[in-house]
Formats: structure tokens, sequence, C-alpha cells
């Protein structure tokens, strides 16, 4: 290592200094004054510029007084400024290894509960307790679904699906405030935002890609909404693979061919007519029970497409809501509106 | 204590999971980074909760013959708050991106830090 | 079949922790699309194929292509404003 040569001039000498209320002005002027005290021994005899040597001296601590005052300013003004140069990368540093520290710790905290918790996969585990005995013997005499799954969600706890279905509905509400584009005549800014401009159009392989997916993929969600009752699916996933049917075709077509359908008076209709209806249909399957009245819905013949009660026909409002919103999502980001 | 940890192993992969979602929402200044945290913590909680609804030897709870089984299927409540939860998760990282959009759009950049200093300085 | 879901669970390990130190986003956001097909394939495993559909549909498809919209957007009005400062 080389030692360092300017010592003098390092942080911690001048902190040094300054506590001891001494420059390096002052350095100087003492071995300065000491020269000139020499030079006065060596020709003292000569004793003739005594008066001129004290006023050089008065100069001299004025000088120093200044030196002083500059330094002590100087400092104050490195203390001010510490925090904002320095400070930021020690505190991120900091910052960082709190963090990880922090999640180590809940990490390490979680493990320990879950090696207390009951073994993985037992059947006589507390959570496989009368409810689900229930669910799993009567649900498909009460709900009439082949899928408890669906007969758990759409009937027996259908009230937790409508406030679901009510969450999509708002978030698309929300992105809709944040992102929606006023017809606004700044060329300028709705060029910014309506990021089809820098695409190419007309891609021959992607629009061939779609003319062979897009129907496929739609009946394929339809199906998986109308057997949500019989078979693993319903209409949370079919409304997704509508939706994602729905990106695919508009990516490879351009807006203006699916603008014809899917505009915004016809999104408000299609969005807000299933919400309506499954709030009706709920509140009347909710009101004949607590009535204790038939509700005078036919169960039909457990694994029939016909069959299950009203979870049929909320499965499709269910899909129908979830297609639209995850369509007007992609709108949105895209371009700002239907 | 360690025997029952690996005994539950896929309670144990999700907090593990958690761990590192939290880890990337806390120290990724990058806001897109900080999105995808939250959603791995997300992912992570859904494992948890399946993980908890499983049972060794028995099958899903879709009746194939005329009688159900109950001792045959699996516990369907875990499977059901999941699904919701999973599309509300999507509605929340569309917000969450929006809202990300929208602040690029004013300071022109990702950086949560940044933000916070454009933000002081206009005050 | 234990060996398999042994993997599965590396594997999510491993692509949660890639999503987070990788330093390209497009990146992270492929890894992240694995790694909601990773998970679809483990609750296929875990008897709940409700589930696995929804995932498949919803983490691999309509999040990512989410992610997607939002990276190509940040980028189209960042070439804008290159374009500009050389003018």
């Amino acid at each position: 290592m080389k030692p360092r040569s300017d010592y003098e001039r390092s942080l911690w000498r001048r902190l040094v200094r300054f506590v001891d209320g001494e420059t390096p002005e002052d350095a100087e002027l003492y071995a300065e004054l000491r020269k000139s005290g020499k030079g006065r021994q060596k020709n003292a005899d000569s004793g003739a510029e005594q008066f001129p040597e004290q006023e050089d001296k008065r100069e001299k601590h004025r000088r120093l007084e200044r030196a002083h005052e500059r330094e002590a300013a100087s400092m104050l003004e490195r203390y001010r400024n510490w925090p904002k140069e320095h400070g930021i990368r020690i505190f991120g540093r900091l910052y960082a290894v709190a963090a990880v520290m922090l999640c180590l710790i809940i990490i390490v905290t979680l493990l320990v509960t879950v090696s207390y918790l009951p073994e993985f996969g037992q059947p006589d585990n507390p959570n496989n307790n009368e409810v689900v005995e229930r669910y799993n013997a009567h649900g498909l005499e009460e709900t009439g679904a082949t899928n408890a799954v669906a007969g758990m969600i759409l009937d027996y706890r259908a009230f937790d699906t409508l406030g679901e279905s009510h969450v999509l509905f708002i978030a698309a509400c929300c992105v809709m405030i944040l992102l929606r584009l006023d017809d606004t005549k700044d060329r300028k800014r709705a060029e910014e935002e309506n990021d089809r401009l820098y695409e190419p159009k007309n891609d021959k392989i992607l629009q061939l890609a779609a003319k062979i997916l897009v129907p496929v993929i739609i009946l394929f969600g339809i199906f998986v909404i109308l057997n949500g009752h019989l078979s693993p699916g319903g209409g949370f996933s079919g409304g997704a693979i509508i939706g994602a049917g729905l990106i695919l075709y508009v990516n490879a077509f351009g807006f203006e061919k699916a603008g014809r359908i899917m505009n915004r008076k016809n999104y408000a209709v299609i969005s807000v007519a299933p919400l309506l209806f499954y709030a009706v249909a709920k509140s009347y399957s909710f009101y004949t029970g607590a009535n204790h009245l038939e509700s005078g819905i036919p169960k039909g013949i457990p694994g029939a497409i016909l069959s299950g009660g009203l979870i049929l026909p909320l499965n499709i409002c269910v899909g129908i809501v979830v297609a639209c919103t995850m369509y007007h999502f992609y709108t949105l980001f895209r371009k700002g509106g239907m | 204590m360690l025997k029952n940890l690996f005994a539950n192993y896929y309670e144990a992969v999700s907090i593990i999971l958690f761990g590192i979602g939290f880890t990337t929402l806390l120290l990724n200044r990058n806001m897109i980074k900080k999105i995808m945290g939250l959603n791995i913590m997300d992912t992570a909680i859904y494992l948890f909760l399946a993980a908890k609804g499983y049972i060794f030897g028995r099958k899903v709870p879709i009746v194939s013959g005329d009688v159900p089984e109950p001792e045959n299927y699996i516990n369907p409540i875990p499977s059901g708050l999941v699904l919701t939860g999973i599309v509300v998760s999507v509605s929340v990282t569309a917000i969450m991106l929006s809202l990300t959009i929208r602040l690029y759009r004013r300071y022109r950049t990702l950086d949560i830090d940044e933000i916070t200093r454009l933000i002081k300085e206009e005050k | 079949m234990e060996i398999l879901e042994y993997i599965l669970l590396s594997l999510l390990v491993v692509c949660a922790v890639s999503v987070a130190l990788s330093k390209n986003l497009l990146t992270s956001i492929v890894i992240f699309m694995s790694y909601s097909v990773i998970m679809s394939v483990i609750w296929m495993i875990l008897e709940s194929p409700d589930l696995a559909i929804t995932e498949a549909a919803v983490g691999a498809g309509v999040t990512s292509v989410l992610f997607y919209i939002t990276l190509k957007k940040i980028h189209a009005m960042k070439g804008e404003e290159d374009d500009e400062a050389e003018e």
C-alpha cells in the first residue's frame, strides 16, 4: 500500500484541525513565522527593521482570523452536504441489509410455524371437518352439480362470487378512469398513446394462425363455461379463455374489425346485464330459501347438461363478465378505449 | 421438528416463495418488478391453501357414478377460495399496471426513488 | 411421482429467484410466464383441475399479456422521447 502523501489535506486531518481551531494557513503561517524568527535571530545584530516586522505580524494575524472563518464555513458546508452525497448511499445499503434480514426472519418464523402444522395430506387433519363432509356427501342432491367446486362457489357461496364479479367490474372501471383517452384534437398525444402506429400491420403469418386458432379457442371457452357444473372449469376459466381468444383476434386483425361488435355501448350492456341478472337470480333464491318456500327451479337429472338449477345460467353470466373484462383491459392498455 | 418440515414440503416451498416475493417487493426499485413480486406472493398463498386441501390417494370432487363417495374426494373448499383469488389478483395487477403507465407518462421513469425525488422537487 | 413433485417445486423456487434477479424486464416477464405454467402443472398434481385451467388461462395468458403491453407502451414512449431529443 502506498502511504498517503496528502495527509494534511485529508478529511480526518481537517476535522482534527477544525476541532483544534487550526487551519492550513495557520500551519503555513507558523512555519513562516518560525523561519522569519530564525532570520531575525540570525540578523539580530542589525536591529534596524523592527517596526516593519511588527506591521507584517499584525497583517498575518488578520489573515489568520479570516482563514479560520473560511475554514469553519467550509466545514459547515461539508457537514450539511454529507447526507446528500454519502448519506443516501450508506442509507440505501443499510436499508437493503435490514430488508434482507427482515425477510429472512419472517421466512424462518413461518417455516418454524409450518413445522408445527398437521402433516400434509392426511384425512384426519382439522381442516377436513364436517363442512367438507357435508359438501362432498350431500352436494349432489342439494345443488344438482356433479362438480363439487362449481356447486360450492355458485350455490353454497354464491354471494361471494357475486362480490367477486363486482370486483372485476370495478377494476375495469378503475382502469378506464386511469387510461381512457378523450377524443382529443391533439394529434401528437393521440399518437403517443395509440401505439398501434408502431407495429407492422397485416402480418400474414399471425392472421393465418389466428384464423385457425381463434374459433377453436372460443369454442373451447364456451364448452368450458357450459360444462362448468359437470367437469372441471366454469365461468372464470372459460371467460378467461374466451378473453384470450378475443385478444388474439384483435392482435391479428386490428381494432376496426373487432370494434364493430365490441364498442363501448355494447360493452356497457353486455357487462352490466349479466351482473344484474346474477343479483336478481340470487336475491330470488335467498328470498325463497330464507322463507322456506319452494324455489320452483328444477334441479334436473345429475350429469345432464340442463341440470344444477341456477348454476348453469350463473356460470354463463360470470363467463361473460370475465371475458368482457379481460378484453376491455387489453383494449384500454393498448389504445385507451374500445 | 425438521422431519415435520420435510413432510410438509408443499407448505415449506410456498413459504419460501412468499419470502422471495416479499424480498422482491421490498428491494427492487423497478415498479414492474415490484408488481411481479406481489404476484409471486399471491401464488405462494394459493399454493399453501391448495396444499392444505389435498389428501393422499383421493381424487377430484367430481361425481362420476350416480352415488357420491365422500371418502374418495379431496377438500373442495380451498379450490373454490383460490379460484376466486386468482381472478381478483388479475384485476389488482391490471390496476397497478395502469397506475404504473400513468406514473411513467408523467415522470418518465420506472424507478420509485426517482419518482419520489421528482415529486418532492415539484412541491 | 414424488420425484416429479420435487423437481417441479424446486423449479418454482428457481423461477421465482430468477424473476427477482434478472436485469432485463422482458426476460423476467417470460420467466414469470413459465412460473405460472409450472404452477398449473402442480395444481393438476394436487387434484384441482379447476385451478389448473384458470391459472393456465389467467396467469400464463392474460397477466403476461398485460405485462407485455405495459412494457411495450413504456418503450414506445421512451422511443418517442429519443426521437425528439435527436431532432
